[in-house]
């Protein structure tokens, strides 16, 4: 233990995407001395992969639209199971996160009056996404690596140090977090590059991990969406909430093998793409479903004048929800009607000229050019389902972000859960980095004053270095990569898309045998910079999270957004009164329900009472218009 | 040891592990650059067969000293005659600084001769054999930074060699009116010369590339679009309109000498 | 759905900052593969602790920079049907960077030279919300903040790759682009970029060869839009006698 590099600070944050590098801005800004972790190297997180763009109702390609608006369309993408609190705060404050970024240097396309200009995006209902062609999520990492560059720059100005205030550590993976006395005490962790332990002593913790894409086989996410927040989380105590919802993507490429599940933006159905079956029918006028009847086009004439005309027409049915979307290509594939390769064909050179594809949608045109050899100026794209984002995650205190059960413990970004309900609104996770990203920052300040310092004791250090150990030192043979491989295949195909009770209750048979398997995994060669051993780490990781979510989908009964059970296909009002809440206790994982707060009275009267009665049971309605009155 | 080869770097002793035919590029550079110098050289200091009227090789041209045959000299013959030893020299050294002074300097030879003659590397992640680099920053390559006064002296040249061409819609007798294959070498020549200096990259700063906001000078603007066009294409300008001077001083050099006739169409 | 497998021939290079050497491997390979996929299935199938930098696997993130028959490329955009049949595929660390373990390089130089170039500074009475930028001035800088940072172009860079000593006073072509990028910026006010460029960057060992524009995933057009540009305005400052004059008498750096 002589051996282990300690370092103090007021707060350590894990995670260096954009939640985590907003946290720290926050945290650093009030005064602290804060430690940014990146298991990556510095501005590679997977914040960068997001494309279509930051959703915020600045209003300026429409003036109709303002914060009420984007918060009925929130809550509505969510199917009303969103903290209406989380989905509050995020539709008033994204517009003041979107525009510090400006004075920060991030350079967003432009309206002709020279104000951020906004695109249209699935269920939202006025053009909302502020952007950079297709390359949003690069533009908002680098404007926030950018910032944290600017303020050790001032650090060093100011105090003789770049580093005298944050300092950023690439390239080293933070394997628990280490608690005394019940409350945050630091986190332990390891170098990549020469396998060196690392012990952080801090009063307070910000996991902004991002997800578990990893856990499936078919996922747009890298290979650092392990679930590792989510897990830390649940073994420091902390809860997770609703991860039975995963967001399927409706558009990942699925050819060539190699690329299978990388991400096709909606951008592409934003600016004219259409989808067909194999019999060139855009069968998405087939699954508009009861509840967005009117709000969608039910014919193609009336779709195609909205791209021009959108106060006099209703918007095309392929930018529904992303879960419908997804759900209607699913149902196409398996009736036969699916494309040569398994998946649906996206078509935008029949929409738009080439040379306006090229500028709209740059990276998608080189992604089809340079890896499929397809030119998407003149040819269909296939596309179908991939695993993209995890609704549920941390359960946080929505206006601190602090975790619940764990003092010290703070969470944002997609880590977190509550913010999205049963399925995110493309556009509405990078707001939510940014919005939550700044407030875990600020509450993780707020209570590093309260509480002072922290401090680690030898036997926690000693207990985290030898878990850290364990794939060299335990007795087995596993092979960490065949492990991780059978894991996706299992969750791909019992806990995916569509569900039962059936798979899932084999599902958690398989997971519990590659649990046993998982414990005999073995890291080969030397501790520098080796992927096996790291991997051997990650899959204790992904297996937690990937049980959270087996059980969770097992106990709710219903289907709702990122969650499809095709043994109770309706969704049913009375599980939209719960959350599910996921726990561990040291050996087994738990799942349960527990009630969701109910909107205040101000927020219930933003919505039609005829559209809320579509979700909400006659008792809560009446208790509900009975507060009103 | 230095390079690719220092201490800390992944131990690999080849100096490049490419597998292409990487040499070529600078191979061509340097036996078509050079065979275009000796061809010059030879040319700068022949001295004759530089006019046949109404005709004049861009070599020659303005022909400034008292040497130059009648005709020849647009602007007169400012300097006499010049001689050096007792020599008189050809009328084509007083001016060849400037046409070289601007492809010498020109942002897309430099890329060209560094690569090709100095090596300077000779291809991209070819390690190159020198052992110190200071690149533009010391005397005498710090003096590219004058490229904009090459650029502006080429101008004044474009315009006289288009004149030459104006002028060779006559025959030899001097009468307007006529056109023939000697006219449309010359127009060629003129042409390509001017499509190389407007595609300069010191021209698509001086048009609008300076500015900060493009928005303020919408017509600055427009230029700056169209010469960014024209600067995409800048290397195959630069090797047109070199190949274009050499052609017309070549068939010049064939009519002037008689072993041609310049053919009129009309 | 039939995927065509066949056996390929890998030299991967192994080692570390001490030693290494070039080893031999071969393994399956099937239609539409890139390099990354063959590497991770060497990693999976023979070489578990074979150690290369990789994350999105989609071009977008810059991080598995290798070289590849010599080539700084991506191995996730290196498409396995580029290389003829039967031929040995080598695949290197950068070679401009010291190298850590097998695939792996210290790439912190880079992050090093971010630190030097001043931050943006935006006019000091601007509030959140109030910034107005027309489409066309900010286009520049936009094709420049395209970089996904995988460092192929200061890898490919002679005056580092091949100059070691270089490295004190040379930024290299990203940060070339980011200085552009700042300098062209309509709303940044914050005076002598161009100066330092020139002065503490290193813009002057640019000889404009243009490796960088040539490696570059991105397709940013490094050379002619930003160094070049760039090397111009610091004539205007520094070289231009005409220029240097005129902004005596004006009292204004650039130009509006």
């Amino acid at each position: 233990m002589t051996n282990v590099e300690k370092h103090e600070y007021d707060v350590v944050v894990i995670g260096a995407g954009g939640a985590g590098l907003r946290a720290a801005v926050e945290a650093r800004e009030a005064g602290l001395r804060v430690a940014i972790i990146c298991k990556s190297l510095f501005g590679k997180a997977h914040t960068v992969m997001a494309e279509g763009g930051v959703s915020a109702s600045m209003g300026n390609v429409n003036s109709d639209d303002n914060w009420m608006v984007h918060f009925r369309d929130t809550m509505r993408g969510g199917k009303f199971l969103n903290h209406w609190r989380m989905a509050e705060l995020h539709a008033k404050e994204s517009p003041d996160r979107v525009w510090e970024l400006e004075t920060w240097g991030a350079l967003f396309d432009r309206t002709p009056e020279g104000k951020i200009s906004q695109r249209n995006f699935g269920g939202h209902e006025y053009p909302r996404l502020a952007h950079v062609g297709d390359r949003t999520g690069l533009e908002l990492i680098r404007t926030m690596q950018q910032r944290i560059v600017a303020l050790q720059q001032k650090d060093a100005r100011d105090h003789g140090d770049a580093e005298s205030h944050i300092k950023v550590f690439a390239e080293l993976t933070i394997t628990e977090i280490l608690k005394e006395n019940g409350k945050v005490a630091g986190a332990y962790g390891y170098w990549r590059e020469n396998g060196n332990e690392v012990l952080f002593q801090a009063p307070a913790v910000v996991v902004a991990t991002g997800g578990i894409g990893k856990s499936f086989k078919v996922t747009s996410n890298s290979w650092e969406g392990t679930g590792d927040g989510h897990a830390l989380v649940l073994k420091a105590g902390g809860r997770l909430k609703d991860m039975e919802f995963v967001q399927f993507h409706p558009t990942g490429m699925v050819w060539p093998p190699s690329v299978r599940g990388l991400l096709v933006t909606e951008s592409v159905r934003g600016d004219g793409g259409v989808l067909t079956n194999s019999d060139g029918i855009r069968f998405m006028f087939n699954y508009i479903p009861e509840v967005f009847k009117d709000k969608y086009a039910d014919n193609e004439a009336e779709g195609d004048r909205w791209y021009n005309d959108q106060a006099n027409n209703r918007r095309p049915p392929e930018l529904l929800p992303r879960d419908e979307v997804a759900r209607a290509i699913n149902s196409e594939v398996k009736a036969g009607r699916g494309s040569p390769h398994g998946g649906v064909f996206l078509d935008v050179s029949k929409r738009l000229p080439a040379d306006v594809i090229r500028k709209k949608l740059p990276s998608m045109w080189h992604q089809f050019k340079e890896l499929a050899d397809v030119d998407i100026t003149e040819s269909p794209m296939e596309v179908g389902p991939t695993c993209h984002y995890v609704m549920g995650g941390v359960e946080v205190d929505p206006d601190t972000e602090a975790a619940v059960e764990v003092p010290g413990l703070f969470a944002a970004g997609e880590v977190a859960g509550g913010m999205h309900g049963s399925n995110r609104l493309g556009g509405n996770s990078l707001s939510d980095l940014l919005v939550f990203g700044r407030r875990a920052g600020a509450g993780a300040a707020v209570y590093v004053k309260q509480n002072g310092a922290a401090s680690v004791s030898d036997s926690s250090v000693k207990a985290a270095s030898d878990r850290l150990n364990a794939p060299f030192t335990r007795a087995g043979d596993e092979n960490p990569y065949t492990v991780h491989a059978e894991l996706q295949q299992t969750t791909n195909d019992l806990v995916g898309i569509i569900r039962t009770r059936v798979e899932l209750e084999e599902a958690l048979v398989k997971l519990a045998a590659l649990r046993i398997r998982a414990d005999k995994a073995k890291a080969e060669g030397g501790r520098e910079f080796n992927p096996g051993f790291h991997l051997a780490l990650d899959l204790d990781n992904m297996l937690l999270v990937s049980e959270c979510i087996a059980r969770a989908a097992l106990q709710r009964e219903e289907s709702r957004g990122g969650h499809t059970r095709d043994d109770f296909p309706k969704m049913d009002a009375k599980w939209r009164q719960v959350n599910s809440i996921c726990t561990w206790d040291g050996s087994k994982v738990t799942a349960v329900t527990q009630k969701l707060p109910s909107m205040p009275k101000e927020l219930f009267d933003l919505f039609d009472p005829h559209e809320l009665e579509k979700y909400m049971t006659p008792e809560e309605m009446t208790a509900q218009e009975g507060g009103a009155k | 040891m230095s390079g690719v080869f220092s201490s800390t770097r992944a131990k690999i002793s080849e100096r490049t592990l490419r597998t292409d035919r990487w040499w070529l590029q600078p191979a061509i550079t340097v036996a078509v650059l050079a065979s275009f110098v000796v061809y010059a050289s030879f040319r700068a200091f022949e001295a004759k067969n530089y006019f046949a009227e109404p005709l004049i090789s861009p070599f020659y041209s303005p022909c400034l000293t008292s040497r130059c045959p009648e005709g020849a000299s647009l602007l007169g013959h400012p300097f006499g005659t010049i001689a050096l030893f007792g020599m008189a020299i050809s009328p084509a050294l007083l001016i060849l600084i400037f046409p070289l002074g601007f492809r010498m300097t020109c942002y897309y030879y430099r890329k060209a001769y560094y690569r090709s003659f100095w090596q300077s590397p000779p291809a991209c992640a070819v390690a190159e054999p020198h052992s110190k680099y200071t690149g533009e920053t010391k005397a005498p390559l710090i003096l590219q930074n004058g490229h904009r006064w090459f650029f502006f002296a080429g101008l004044v040249f474009n315009v006289i060699l288009s004149i030459d061409a104006i002028l060779a819609f006559r025959n030899a007798q001097g009468q307007w009116g006529h056109m023939s294959v000697g006219t449309l070498v010359l127009l060629t020549n003129a042409t390509l010369l001017w499509l190389y200096s407007a595609s300069c990259h010191t021209c698509r700063h001086t048009i609008g590339g300076r500015l900060k906001h493009f928005s303020k000078h919408p017509l600055r603007y427009k230029l700056w679009t169209w010469v960014s066009i024209l600067n995409h294409k800048h290397a195959n300008f630069a090797w047109v309109s070199l190949f274009g001077v050499a052609l017309a001083d070549v068939y010049v050099r064939f009519v002037a000498s008689g072993s041609i006739t310049n053919f009129y169409f009309f | 759905m039939s995927a065509i497998k066949k056996m390929v021939k890998l030299r991967i290079w192994r080692g570390d900052s001490k030693d290494g050497a070039l080893q031999d491997v071969e393994v399956e390979a099937n239609e539409g593969e890139v390099v990354l996929d063959i590497i991770h299935r060497v990693q999976a199938t023979q070489m578990s602790d074979l150690a290369v930098r990789w994350n999105c696997k989609a071009g977008k993130c810059g991080s598995c920079s290798m070289e590849i028959n010599g080539k700084p490329r991506l191995a996730c955009m290196t498409r396995m049907n580029m290389f003829e049949e039967g031929e040995t595929i080598t695949v290197t660390p950068l070679r401009a960077f010291p190298v850590i373990r097998d695939l792996v390089t210290d790439v912190s130089f880079n992050f090093k030279k971010a630190m030097e170039v001043p931050a943006f500074e935006p006019p000091a009475d601007l509030k959140p919300g109030e910034f107005r930028m027309q489409q066309v001035d900010v286009e520049r800088s936009q094709e420049f903040r395209k970089c996904i940072e995988c460092f192929l172009c200061q890898d490919t860079c002679h005056v580092i790759r091949d100059h070691e000593e270089n490295k004190k006073s040379f930024a290299g072509p990203r940060f070339f682009i980011r200085i552009a990028e700042l300098d062209m910026h309509p709303l940044d006010i914050l005076k002598n970029r161009k100066q330092t460029a020139q002065e503490k960057h290193g813009l002057g060992m640019c000889n404009i060869t243009k490796c960088c524009t040539e490696v570059c995933p991105e397709h940013i057009r490094i050379t002619d839009n930003a160094i070049i540009p760039m090397k111009e305005r610091v004539v205007d400052v520094k070289y231009d006698p005409l220029r240097w004059l005129g902004s005596k008498i004006s009292k204004r750096e650039g130009i509006v």
